[in-house]
């Protein structure tokens, strides 16, 4: 019995979890009334959506992408010429931008995941590249280089999201909701058989799973959100071109989704919130420190953090910091049962990534 | 109880120019233990990839209670209730004890990525839970259930891999040299917890190099030998054929004695 009440009790931490976050969140608009930050938090929303996808995909699964770029330009650009130049409902837009990654990305998915490792890496890179190329050169579609302009504010019968107030209820109950669904997906039998794929692909099948069925399912789960959130990206700009959706922009989630931890959920709010934070405090801090300092000196220190946080805590600041408060409650030696697991699950990744 | 619960029929493979199988037929009934025997390279694994799944043989058939099992690929084998642990163990690394075995009860389980994500999965959950538990327990390893899998000794990790294809509940278990690294007393529960399996009606694969667990569990031994089937029958009759002692049990009983000393 008391392992039932158990169950209820992680039940209730991972919706207590949620609701505090989302509470916190919905009040932050009362404190902070800077256009600014406020603009920061809608990125922060937008990333945090995209790196839980990637989080699944990648801590998860264990399967690497390094075209998510695709699929957010893809969202966004979708969107854009379904409302700026067909004249299509904002609402629609980003329907028919989910609907049209997750088709993409459902086709791309049984090829491409026969492929593993460095292999599957270079396949996902070659698609950011050509969807990169696309963005640019399709221009009677896209407006090439100079993009699309005119892109309509979401809205509710005459009520816009035109402010940066609004819009950050607008994607911050997006990204609650795609935690919820991932929280959800991560705990059940599917969670699980993703798991189990990474640990062992032969052991997973031979217990049933159909694990490219999996692969594939997860794949386009993650794409989806990544549609979402080009979509959401596009209507808040109201400006789409093709400079943000490059190979550096998946790199930067990738950062997001190790600094945060792989293989938890909560991972990408932290991480994307860290890393963007940092990225705006670095632009802001180090040129008034230091003479002369430009734009360049800003990605050292940046870059520095980075290696100082993944060696002391390889499983990302959610667990690497539950890890320090636990031994500080109990004044003992770590806790292996949590840390323990992320730590080969990160080794064994970048161990795939080489 | 004389029903065939699986029948291997012709079954013939080959790697490049090698035959690792070659024309391989045996039945097993339900409720049996037959034990695969045969020197190191005889083809025993590749028999138990072909069953499960692993790739299909180049020629013959397998049948599983009345279905055809062989080109179906692994995970259809294995919701047709076909569970199989592996010679160099194949646990869930980042995964904990209990989840592992709760893996063993995918093939029970039904929901699926939309009903998931909505979190329709409380009963599932507290369903697989309990199956899990239960199995931990027959096994010993109840109380490590929030193990990390890798912590486990080497012994227990074979026991937590059996608990996960029991978990399964399986028609037809294939265990691939299941006592390897086991210590004597970890093998002597090993030999109980089959004759518990096979009590159950489960037909029982078990490839074997500890000749004394053989003898003891198996109903039937098949001796395969350079990919052939050299001899069948009750583990008696197989011990005292004269081909079996010159091709293969005088051979292994040295290195039985080798395991043995060891212990």
């Amino acid at each position: 019995m008391t392992n039932l009440t158990c169950l209820t009790q992680r039940l209730l931490a991972r919706y207590w979890g949620l609701g505090l976050f989302v509470l916190l969140l919905a009040l932050l608009p009362v404190f902070v009334h800077s256009p600014y930050l406020l603009s920061i938090m809608i990125f922060i929303g937008l990333y945090t959506i995209l790196t839980v996808g990637l989080c699944l995909l990648m801590g998860y699964a264990g399967q690497v992408s390094l075209g998510h770029n695709a699929f957010y330009g893809l969202g966004a650009y979708a969107s854009a010429i379904a409302t700026a130049t067909y004249g299509l409902s904002p609402w629609l837009g980003i329907v028919i931008s989910m609907l049209l990654t997750g088709g993409v990305a459902a086709v791309i998915a049984r090829p491409i995941f026969k492929l593993k490792g460095h292999f599957l890496a270079m396949a996902t890179l070659g698609l950011g590249c050509i969807f990169y190329i696309l963005f640019n050169e399709a221009s009677s579609l896209t407006g090439g280089p100079s993009g699309l302009t005119g892109v309509p504010y979401l809205s509710i019968g005459g009520w816009a999201f035109d402010r940066d107030v609004k819009y950050y209820y607008l994607v911050w109950g997006a990204a609650a909701v795609t935690l919820l669904a991932s929280l959800n997906i991560v705990h059940s039998r599917i969670g699980r058989a993703l798991r189990a794929i990474h640990g062992s692909e032969v052991a997973a099948q031979s217990m049933g799973a159909d694990t490219a069925r999996l692969k594939a399912q997860i794949f386009v789960v993650s794409c989806v959100y990544a549609g979402l959130a080009g979509s959401l990206y596009a209507h808040y700009l109201t400006f789409v071109n093709p400079s943000p959706f490059t190979l550096h922009f998946t790199l930067m989630l990738l950062v997001m989704a190790a600094v945060g931890g792989l293989a938890t959920v909560w991972g990408a709010p932290f991480g994307a919130a860290l890393v963007t934070l940092l990225t705006e405090v670095l632009r802001a801090l180090v040129p008034r420190l230091l003479d002369h300092a430009s734009g360049e000196h800003e990605i050292i220190v940046f870059g520095f953090l980075l290696m100082v946080i993944m060696i002391y805590m390889p499983q990302g600041v959610v667990q690497g910091l539950g890890e320090l408060y636990t031994r500080w409650r109990k004044g003992g030696p770590l806790a292996a049962r949590r840390g323990g697991r992320a730590l080969p699950l990160l080794r064994r990744w970048l161990r795939v990534k080489g | 109880m004389n029903q065939t619960m699986l029948r291997v029929h012709g079954l013939h493979k080959s790697f490049g120019g090698v035959t690792a199988v070659r024309d391989v037929s045996f039945e097993a009934l339900l409720g049996q233990v037959v034990a695969i025997i045969g020197p190191n390279g005889a083809g025993k694994t590749t028999l138990f990839n072909m069953i499960s799944g692993v790739f299909p043989p180049d020629d013959g058939e397998i049948w599983l209670n009345g279905r055809r099992l062989d080109g179906l690929p692994p995970h259809k084998v294995a919701r047709l209730g076909v569970a199989r642990t592996f010679q160099n163990v194949q646990l869930f690394g980042n995964m904990t004890v209990l989840e592992n075995v709760k893996m063993g009860r995918y093939r029970h389980e039904r929901t699926n990525l939309i009903a998931a994500a909505l979190g329709a999965t409380h009963r599932e959950e507290e369903r697989t839970y309990r199956a899990a538990m239960q199995r931990l327990k027959r096994v010993g390893l109840a109380d490590k259930a929030d193990l990390l899998a890798p912590n486990l000794p080497l012994g227990e990790q074979r026991l937590l891999e059996l608990a996960r294809a029991l978990a399964a509940e399986p028609r037809l278990l294939l265990l691939d040299e299941p006592t390897a690294g086991l210590n004597a007393v970890e093998t002597i529960r090993l030999a109980a917890t089959i004759s518990r399996i096979r009590a159950n009606n489960v037909t029982v694969l078990l490839v074997e190099h500890y000749m004394n667990l053989v003898m003891s569990v198996a109903d039937r031994v098949v001796v395969l030998n350079y990919g052939e089937k050299l001899a069948e029958g009750r583990p008696e009759e197989v011990q005292n054929d004269p081909r079996v002692i010159e091709a293969y049990l005088g051979q292994e009983n040295g290195h039985g004695n080798a395991n043995r000393n060891r212990r």
